[in-house]
């Protein structure tokens, strides 16, 4: 049930919000379906922002409250805009005991960036996240969907110079 | 259809196609086509191997040849060595740790030959994404069994036979959990499948879901007919993408091939199974939390009873299983629950899959029969300890478990002896530590994990778990006083005994663990101001000691900060102002006289 009125936002385009409405058109009538939507809604615009969880909630003929707090609640949605290239270190135990604090230490000392910013120019999204399941080969960062293991702190940029 | 002689087994787990299989598999296949060989030698891209150390591996077949660490560089060769001449490369067989022996075959590396496969029996055999090979390999041969000879009763009788447990931690025997499902009155009932692995340290499910995506479609339409339900899900975590992928591929095979939707089999049983991906809560973990997170809510847990057999998702009869315990089932139901039960311990049946990580030569997917002792877990399959360090401690069961130090390495893996000495079997992840650990940061790292995934609801698991961080924090800050050490023990019971959810209530055993075995550690940090293992920052001060100073400025080189003085034929110092604790020093010294 596409909505004929789409609020403005700058980061959304005319051609997402026609995705946006063909996702809750497949989904509204099917239970349970609030966080698929809200995972291909981020796939769709790279973040959620306020307007679209709005959107979202009417279009599920949900509370906004709920959409929120599913949003809220899952690391996997971010409310804030990311960067053009996501940076996802893993703080599993064994990239802990590999080092990978210092991997992180040094994409902060060359990108200005601490876990869970973005670069102004949104270059770079800086995200620790919870074991990859790759721990053979810790300390492992994955850079958009390539996978960094045994990463040496002192490959780093070398690695993401790679990525524009 | 040609006459195939070699069949190249290419490892594409995870752990492979980041040290470049794919590269790899692309240059190998190039070559076969350049070479003339591409009919009578095939590459087939494989799941987890399970050897993830020292990938990217090839399993040359039949011959049982194992390759390891595989370059483009190194294709040339071993086309023209091996796959035409017929003589191996030696320079990429496995090498033992401590003989440098060379070994050529799977069979004979130790790696493998101490492990019993049963879950992860066509790792590596099979290309997962073709179901004709699963089927080669009794694949939906149990499902049929179950399907058309078997009642649910029968069904559930065997799985009791066997003495499986739920292989996702707890171990609460898998047939009982049928059976309460199964006496639960309602038309519509659910099966589902815990694939959200969290723990930091476990990779189990992802090679199972990898490699053999199968069997956990036919465990997990054996368990509908057991209960007589009709819809399945699998809860996967988002991450996990090569893992989903083959999921699904799988899925729509089956159904193509009748195994999977309506009619199975022409039995008149009708069951499917959706894949729900997660979104990153380690608290979805928990079955009533899982199932709120498939109703599209917060994941949140609720409080026990009513269980999930009578009310679980959408307020129907629910069994949850993990993937590890669906994989053993078809071979349960096919050869019988006694065969099973065959090998194990008393109360610990069959194998266990283990992730081994952190600090041990051989990192990778193991299964092991139950009894093995750890230390054989370690030593032989492992490999030991890199570098000549020494063992300090295995942590079992994430951040819901707890620690193994030497003087108990022989307990045999054994749900209840594990618990005995303080930790839990959990779902398998081994994270092996050396000395140079140290353990009142280790309590700190999983409690910061916890307090951090805590989902808010009830009160002592979120207040419980933040407060005990803070003092595991000004510890390792050098900050701690003595009295922090009957408060953690007091709110770590707490904690335990008044949280809702199992993620609450195992919460404290990390630090309860450590303090148990360890408590010289925390003393150290508490009263001397010192971390033993060298690991919290804040403690750390770096003298030379003139004595066994070889005055050869290796660590005055190694300093990135400028802190260390140093001129031929003189003692080096370290200035502490200067001083930015990065351990390069401490590495370069070859006679240990920097402390």
């Amino acid at each position: 049930m596409a909505m004929d009125h789409h609020p403005e936002h700058p980061d959304i385009t005319a051609e997402m919000w026609a995705d946006i409405d063909t996702i809750i058109d497949e989904n509204c009538a099917i239970p349970g379906a609030l966080i698929t939507v809200l995972r291909l809604c981020q796939d769709t615009v790279g973040y959620l922002p306020a307007p679209l969880l709005d959107y979202v909630a009417l279009g599920m003929n949900l509370a906004s409250s709920q959409v929120f707090g599913v949003a809220t609640f899952y690391s996997l949605f971010s409310l804030k805009p990311k960067g053009r290239n996501i940076i996802k270190a893993c703080t599993g135990t064994a990239c802990y005991v590999k080092g990978i604090k210092e991997v992180m230490n040094r994409i902060g000392t060359n990108y200005g960036i601490n876990e869970g910013d973005t670069m102004e120019d949104r270059r770079f999204t800086l995200e620790g996240v919870r074991c990859l399941g790759a721990c053979g080969l810790a300390p492992v960062m994955i850079v958009n969907e390539d996978i960094h293991g045994n990463v040496d702190p002192k490959q780093v940029k070398n690695i993401l110079e790679e990525y524009s | 259809m040609s006459k195939v002689r070699m069949q190249l087994m290419l490892c594409g787990g995870t752990g492979c196609h980041a040290t470049g299989s794919k590269l790899f598999q692309k240059a190998l296949d190039e070559e076969l086509v350049n070479r003339g060989l591409s009919e009578e030698i095939k590459v087939i891209e494989t799941g987890c191997n399970g050897f993830c150390a020292v990938g990217p591996v090839m399993l040359v077949q039949p011959e049982g040849i194992f390759y390891q660490k595989l370059s483009v560089d190194d294709i040339p060769e071993l086309v023209e060595e091996h796959f035409l001449k017929g003589r191996p490369v030696p320079r990429l067989f496995f090498q033992e740790q401590k003989s440098k022996e060379k070994i050529p075959h799977i069979d004979d590396i130790p790696f493998f030959s101490n492990q019993v496969y049963r879950a992860m029996r066509n790792k590596g055999a099979i290309d997962p994404e073709v179901i004709d090979e699963y089927i080669a390999r009794d694949g939906y041969f149990g499902s049929a069994k179950a399907l058309n000879e078997m009642s649910s009763e029968n069904i559930i009788d065997e799985m009791l036979t066997s003495g499986l447990r739920g292989r996702g931690g707890a171990g609460f025997p898998t047939g009982l959990k049928w059976k309460f499902a199964n006496s639960s009155p309602g038309e519509e009932k659910y099966v589902l499948c815990n694939a959200d692995e969290g723990d930091p340290g476990a990779f189990m499910d992802r090679s199972i879901l990898e490699s053999d995506p199968h069997v956990v479609l036919e465990g997990m339409t054996i368990a509908a007919k057991a209960i007589g339900a009709t819809k399945g899900y699998i809860y996967c975590r988002t991450e996990y993408q090569l893992a989903i992928r083959r999921l699904n591929i799988a899925i729509a095979q089956a159904k193509e091939y009748g195994l999977l939707g309506e009619n199975i089999l022409g039995s008149g049983f009708n069951f499917d199974v959706e894949i729900y991906q997660g979104a990153g809560a380690f608290v979805c973990g928990e079955e009533t939390a899982l199932m709120r997170s498939i109703e599209g809510k917060r994941g949140m847990p609720r409080p026990r009873p009513p269980f999930p057999a009578l009310k679980g998702l959408w307020d129907k009869p629910t069994i949850l299983n993990n993937v590890e315990s669906f994989a053993n089932v078809p071979q349960i139901i096919l050869q019988g629950g006694e065969w099973y039960a065959s090998i194990g311990t008393e109360k610990s049946k069959g194998t266990k899959v283990f992730a081994l990580s952190g600090d041990i030569n051989n990192i990778g997917l193991v299964e092991v029969p139950m009894g093995l002792p750890l230390r054989t877990l370690i030593y032989d399959i492992g490999g030991g300890i890199p570098k000549k360090r020494k063992f300090k401690a295995v942590q079992l069961g994430g951040p819901s478990g707890g620690c193994v130090p030497e003087q108990h390495l022989d307990t045999v893996i054994d749900y209840e002896e594990i618990a005995k000495v303080g930790a839990i079997m959990g779902s398998g992840g081994a994270i092996v530590m050396d000395n140079r650990t140290c353990m009142v940061d280790m309590a700190r790292f999983f409690m910061d994990f916890i307090q951090d995934e805590s989902c808010g609801k009830c009160t002592p698991c979120r207040e419980g778990t933040r407060r005990i961080l803070e003092i595991l924090e000004r510890i390792c800050e050098g900050k701690g006083v003595e009295s922090d050490l009957k408060s953690l023990e007091e709110l770590c019971e707490v904690t335990s005994s008044s949280a809702l959810c199992g993620l609450g209530q195992t919460a404290a055993n990390p630090v309860l663990s450590t303090m148990r075995f360890f408590m010289d550690e925390y003393k150290a940090h508490i009263f001397d101001k010192t971390c033993p293992a060298k690991t919290c920052q804040a403690l750390l001060k770096f003298t030379v000691d003139p004595e066994k100073c070889k005055k050869c400025g290796l660590c005055f080189k190694a300093c990135p900060a400028d802190a260390i003085t140093w001129k031929k034929k003189e003692v080096a110092v370290i200035d502490t102002d200067k001083c930015v604790k990065c351990m390069s020093c401490y590495d370069a010294c070859a006679f240990d006289a920097i402390d």
